[in-house]
């Protein structure tokens, strides 16, 4: 029981923290960072679910955040009538035909072992045939995409409600995690990390030039709201109806992973996860776990992904960057106490209130570095001196990651197995 | 005073104990074996006198020092070399080259060394620049044998060697170590195959659960209905 | 004639040279992984901080009056990557050999590299800004011409580029010496193939730690300062190198230093022969033959912006089809 008091205190202290916020940033401020926060708890349950519970090293948080975004930017926004009324439709359906074709042969030719033809031509026949399948369809999405961007700007949205959105973020995101899954995991988890760190930088320049899809650099806004916005209702009371309705996700999402964590099943991957020898020895069946694990902590970051942009009403490509979108979302997970999905919040709260406060922070010491070093010394500061001071911000992050590990590597509220187990 | 002294030891791998009190001496020029069943911690014994566990309490002394945790690196000096019970080649490396990893410790000339290898087992010799990986399961044998006789080893630590191979290469490989320990080398050395080895032994180790279940001479063992019955299989 | 010079110059030149400098940085990171047992992801800003350092110090002794016969980065070349091999053991004393010491996971140490990429990312940013700069200094960048009979265009390689050739074949040939003739080059091999086989033989593990750390950080450095003399020197390219170097590692064979070269290799072609515009040599053909099919204006197998996916795909193709990469490595 002490455990649970001592959760109860940190707990406490955050709220008095938040308390502190509110009161000297005031309510609509506080009301967004508490909001962000909880979307990137929401992300961070992905993330202990994959780390904490099984092991798994996901560096490409970024992209399933983005995909995630992406899919319910997709879903949600209005309809563009330009488009529909263009060439597009008839053209767009053209190359998902191509597609479709081109998937098929090659998981034809993948499985053409199956009729007894030699593994070494197997492989040169799925080859050849994803190379043909692939200008194929690149040299028929080309002119495409080039109709649309000058008929109708973009392809538009949906116009669904902003729930549909959310879902169809967590199936995105979870679809690509199985991909990558299915190819990683059966092998050491650095090639997940490496693996995932490419898919995420991928699907970001994807959704940074693919203009007739996603307006690329010149962002979509503004994003539907799931619940009566400013203008309905006020901004105070806008915000807070979102902050209600991130936070009962984030509550059925808890009491979910609670579950999970204290079934056999959750018993059994931390086991695994503990012993490479065991998982090795339990072979395929472990595999098919950790893809299921994998893809289930993705569909979390997809689905945090997007709610954190609905918030923000914009969808910006650029504005996906490793460090606030993956790295610093490990910081939350590994600080709070990775496999503890109270650490998991707790982390994930903690580190985005001293996030944001970090910045103005840095830029008011840089500020009298800058002025101390001119009338102290005759220093010139360079022009760029603010976006020199936000890096080190990037360093902070570095140095927190590798301090945690080393001193502190279970977290700030440790996995509890003995009590369970 | 023994050359190989083990006292009381305790020891294991981080906080799990396997070993619960060893107890071992071997006289220079004596060829020790050590049997038991599976997990008895045979190997965990090997290991703890290499310096490459936790070990918790207890000692082990060599020819009058005190050895007891001192690293592997450290161990050549002593003059102790160890013959691990898998993977104990450079598969990627020559067999030249392994047994030059052998003299890795050696600043001196040790080319003579390196001939008397060759001169023991002298099919090594057409190989040397093939890879050890390449080889057949005896040979790859005598490859990690002469890996660690490349320090002119006083203690040879054996970890099964004849685990694996045919029953012909078994035969040959206590032929040689027999020969190098008439070359005056002491050996110690785990076997699954009790009845020959306690043959050929001075003195013969029984270990369970990590602790000496009969420590004799190795005739005396043999001899012994309670070790036959339980240990050597009737 | 002419579209056959600019498939040299845009096709194969530049494949050699981006292809040297992946394999300078994969021989780093196969060493490490091999020996040290993870995927080292600070590698690519190891690069840039080599770099850095090479632009410091030529701007010092540019400022001081100092000229030489070549370029004054290339001239402290030396210096920079006994530098960056003194910093990366500073790192690894620091950072990873604690971790290693406290028996921590190979993916605790993978983790531990991030973090260490984003400290070097963070403090070469502060440092040096976001803004790309160039590494020579008022010093003219030579560029050699080689006449093609036939062709008014000419096969052109700058001064920075021979010389990323020949430091390439210089440590190539220098690391096959060190790891086929010396002593601490075989016990490094040794470790690579069985740790604890090597630590039975009485292998100084942190002996061999330290020459892969010498080796990795001092090639990293030299492939950075070469990069940053051809193109220029970008503080974020991190990542972005970071992909293809992995790529290279994984196509040659874990562990594998030949195998990072021809994977370096084959990496660097893959992405410059996917960019390149074949419609350039097209169009040669469309002429003789009348131009009986149309050319389009550009021909690439993958636009510019996406090339990175060209070392991701070769990634996953070696992943699904031979885990092991050409040279038959090791799969962790
Ligand atoms: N690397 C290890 N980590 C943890 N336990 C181990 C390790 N190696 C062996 N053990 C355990 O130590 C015990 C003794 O093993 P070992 O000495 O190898 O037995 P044997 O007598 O068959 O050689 C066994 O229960 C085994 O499970
Ligand atoms: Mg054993």
């Amino acid at each position: 029981m002490t455990d649970n008091r001592r959760d109860l205190l940190l707990f406490a202290g955050l709220g008095v923290l938040f308390a502190i916020i509110f009161y000297t940033q005031g309510t609509a401020y506080s009301l967004r960072v508490t909001v962000e926060a909880l979307c990137y708890a929401m992300i961070a349950f992905g993330l202990s679910l994959q780390w904490g519970t099984a092991g798994l090293f996901n560096v490409g948080i970024m992209g399933f955040i983005a995909a995630g975004a992406f899919a319910s930017l997709f879903v949600t926004f209005p309809v563009n009538q330009a488009f529909w009324d263009s060439e597009g439709p008839a053209m767009l359906g053209d190359v998902l035909v191509k597609v479709a074709i081109g998937a098929a042969a090659v998981f034809a030719a993948s499985r053409s072992g199956k009729i007894g033809l030699p593994k070494p031509l197997v492989t040169f026949l799925t080859l050849v045939t994803l190379a043909v399948a692939y200008l194929v369809v690149s040299a028929s999405l080309d002119p495409t995409a080039r109709y649309i961007e000058r008929e109708a700007g973009f392809v538009g949205g949906l116009g669904l409600p902003v729930y549909f959105g959310w879902a169809a973020a967590g199936i995105v995101a979870g679809a690509i995690a199985w991909v990558v899954g299915k190819i990683c995991l059966g092998l050491r988890s650095d090639y997940l990390a490496i693996a995932t760190l490419g898919i995420a930088q991928i699907i970001k320049t994807f959704l940074k030039n693919a203009d007739w899809l996603t307006r690329g650099t010149q962002t979509v806004s503004p994003l539907p709201w799931p619940v009566p916005g400013a203008a309905e209702v006020g901004f105070t009371a806008a915000r807070a109806s979102y902050l209600v309705l991130t936070a009962v996700m984030l509550v059925i999402v808890y009491m979910l992973l609670q579950r999970v964590y204290h079934a056999p099943w959750g018993r059994m991957m931390r086991a695994i996860r503990d012993n490479e020898d065991a998982a090795s020895a339990m072979g395929k069946d472990v595999t098919k776990r950790r893809l299921e694990i994998f893809v289930f902590g993705c569909v979390l970051m997809g689905i945090g992904g997007a709610t954190l942009i609905h918030f923000n009403t914009i969808f910006d490509p650029n504005g996906f960057v490793d460090l606030n979108h993956t790295f610093l979302i490990w910081v939350m997970v590994i600080l709070g106490g990775p496999g503890n999905n109270r650490g998991a919040i707790f982390g994930a709260l903690l580190v985005y209130v001293i996030w944001t406060m970090s910045e103005p922070v840095t830029l008011v010491i840089f500020d009298y570095i800058r002025t101390i070093g001119r009338d102290m010394f005759g220093w010139q500061a360079p022009a760029d001196l603010n976006s020199r001071a936000l890096a080190m911000r990037v360093f902070v992050i570095g140095l927190t990651i590798t301090m945690v590990l080393r001193f502190a590597p279970k977290g700030v509220i440790p996995e509890r197995l003995s009590r369970k187990a | 005073m023994s050359l190989l002294e083990i006292r009381n030891l305790h020891a294991g791998y981080g906080q799990m104990t396997i070993l619960k009190g060893i107890d071992m001496t071997l006289e220079a020029g004596e060829i020790g074996v050590i049997v038991g069943p599976n997990g008895a911690g045979k190997s965990t014994t090997l290991k703890a006198i290499f310096g490459m566990l936790n070990i918790t309490e207890g000692s082990i002394h060599f020819d009058g020092h005190d050895i007891t945790g001192i690293s592997p690196e450290k161990l050549a000096a002593h003059k102790i070399a160890m013959v691990p019970q898998e993977h104990n080649v450079f598969a990627t490396l020559t067999v030249h080259e392994n047994l030059e990893m052998g003299a890795y410790t050696r600043r001196d000339d040790y080319s003579r060394v390196m001939d008397e290898v060759y001169e023991i087992f002298p099919p090594l010799k057409d190989k040397r620049r093939q890879a050890a990986g390449e080889l057949s399961g005896g040979q790859r044998q005598m490859v990690a044998f002469g890996r660690a006789l490349m320090i002119e080893p006083k203690l040879i630590l054996l970890d099964e060697p004849t685990a694996g191979l045919s029953p012909m290469y078994m035969s040959e490989i206590f032929d040689r170590v027999i020969a190098i320990n008439k070359l005056g080398v002491t050996v110690a050395m785990v076997e699954q195959n009790a009845k020959q080895a306690l043959a050929i032994a001075h003195k013969g180790f029984v270990l369970a659960n990590g602790q000496n279940s009969y420590t004799d001479t190795g005739r005396a063992l043999l001899d012994n209905p309670e070790v036959a019955k339980s240990f050597l299989g009737g | 004639m002419n579209e056959l010079v600019f498939f040299i110059n845009k096709g194969i030149l530049a494949g050699a040279i981006i292809g040297s400098i992946y394999a300078l940085g994969a021989i780093g990171v196969t060493l490490i992984f091999g020996i040290l047992r993870f995927a080292h992801f600070a590698h690519g800003d190891m690069m840039t901080l080599g770099a850095f350092i090479a632009y410091v110090l030529a701007a010092a002794l540019a400022a001081a009056g100092f000229a030489g016969p070549l370029p004054i980065a290339m001239m402290v070349l030396p210096i920079v990557m006994i530098l960056t091999a003194g910093i990366s053991i500073g790192i690894d004393r620091t950072f990873y050999q604690p971790l290693r010491r406290s028996g921590a996971k190979g993916i605790v140490l993978v983790m531990a590299s991030i973090g260490v990429t984003l400290m070097l990312q963070g403090l070469i940013r502060l440092f040096a800004g976001p803004s790309s700069r160039e590494l020579y200094f008022n010093e003219p960048k030579d560029i050699f011409r080689i006449e093609v009979p036939g062709a008014n265009q000419m096969i052109t390689v700058t001064e920075p580029q021979l010389a990323l050739f020949i430091v390439t074949l210089i440590s190539v040939i220098a690391l096959h010496y060190f790891l086929s003739r010396s002593r601490l080059g075989k016990a490094m091999r040794a470790v690579s193939d069985n740790p604890s086989l090597a630590q039975v033989t009485g292998i100084s593990i942190e002996t061999v730690v330290r020459a892969t750390w010498i080796i990795g950080g001092g090639l990293a450095a030299l492939a950075g300062t070469m990069l940053a003399l051809d193109v220029s020197l970008k503080p974020d390219l991190s990542f972005n190198i970071l992909l293809p170097i992995f790529a290279a590692t994984i196509v040659g064979g874990i562990g594998q230093p030949y195998g990072a070269i021809a994977g370096g290799f084959v990496v660097g072609y893959a992405e410059t022969l996917a960019v390149f515009n074949w419609s350039v040599l097209l169009r040669p053909i469309a002429r003789w033959t009348d131009n009986a099919f149309e050319v389009p204006a550009s021909l690439a197998i993958v636009p510019t912006d996406y090339k990175l996916m060209v070392p991701f795909v070769l990634l996953i193709l070696i992943l699904i089809y031979r885990p092991t990469g050409i040279f038959k490595g090791r799969v962790l």
